[in-house]
């Protein structure tokens, strides 16, 4: 169980590389890299910026693997965060969840995008050809994030 | 001195990302003062329920006492990852 935020780019091969190797207990192992799109919505991106408060940032992502970990039957559990200023094309997040049956670990690696996609303190600039703007989260993650809600009612 | 952090668009209002304060106002209401009669924009800024005020970490809802060393933060509703 590990989480990291950092502002150096990294290279999700090598992580599932490294997150897989040596694992014997293991069934499965899912994961999951999200990219900064050139585009959102319609308009140009040129570049985002994410901004975080590491010490108040890291320890909400740290409480977000504990709660999958009590609420899937995983193994281990991975999330790379980055912050600071990212290309498009260059990754964001990276999620890895290793189970010993393939559900829990599809589900963990679901579970954890849509809270790291609301939930998460970062705070997102784009910057296009109109200027800079703030972002907030879309209604369509908070729908997201609101099964996992409806799933334990 | 205590230090005083803003994120999100909070750092355009205010045109600074972080700034060292001393004497230290006493309390975090006295602090939201103090930043608003330097910059009335950021005052009402600040004053959004919206804004989360976190200080050395941990979120507070009340009007907690601030002593020298200390970092507090005025954090606008965030974006997620």
């Amino acid at each position: 169980m590990a989480a990291r935020i950092q502002t150096e780019p990294f290279e999700p091969a090598a992580l599932l590389d490294a997150f897989t190797r040596g694992r014997t207990q293991a069934g499965g192992i899912v994961s999951f890299t999200g990219l900064a799109r050139a585009a959102t919505a319609g308009q140009a991106v040129t570049r985002l910026e994410l901004d975080a408060y590491p010490r108040f940032t890291l320890p909400v992502i740290e409480a977000m693997l504990e709660d999958a970990k009590a609420r899937f039957e995983v193994q281990d559990v991975l999330v790379v965060h980055r912050y600071g200023p990212i290309e498009p094309g260059e990754a964001i997040v990276f999620v890895a969840t290793a189970a010993e049956h393939r559900r829990a670990a599809f589900e963990a690696a679901d579970y954890l995008m849509d809270r790291l996609k609301t939930e998460a303190p970062f705070w997102k600039k784009e910057r296009g050809p109109d200027g800079d703007r703030w972002i907030e989260a879309r209604a369509a993650d908070h729908e997201d994030v609101a099964r996992w809600t409806r799933k334990t009612a | 001195m205590a230090r005083v952090l803003l994120f999100g668009r909070l750092q355009d209002v205010a045109g600074w990302r972080a700034r060292d304060l001393d004497p230290c106002p006493p309390r975090a209401s006295a602090l939201r003062d103090r930043l608003a009669k330097d910059d009335p924009m950021l005052g009402v800024a600040l004053r959004a329920p919206s804004i989360a005020f976190v200080l050395n970490g941990v979120v507070r809802k009340d009007d907690p006492e601030i002593v020298p060393g200390d970092e507090a933060a005025f954090l606008p509703p965030m974006s997620g990852g």
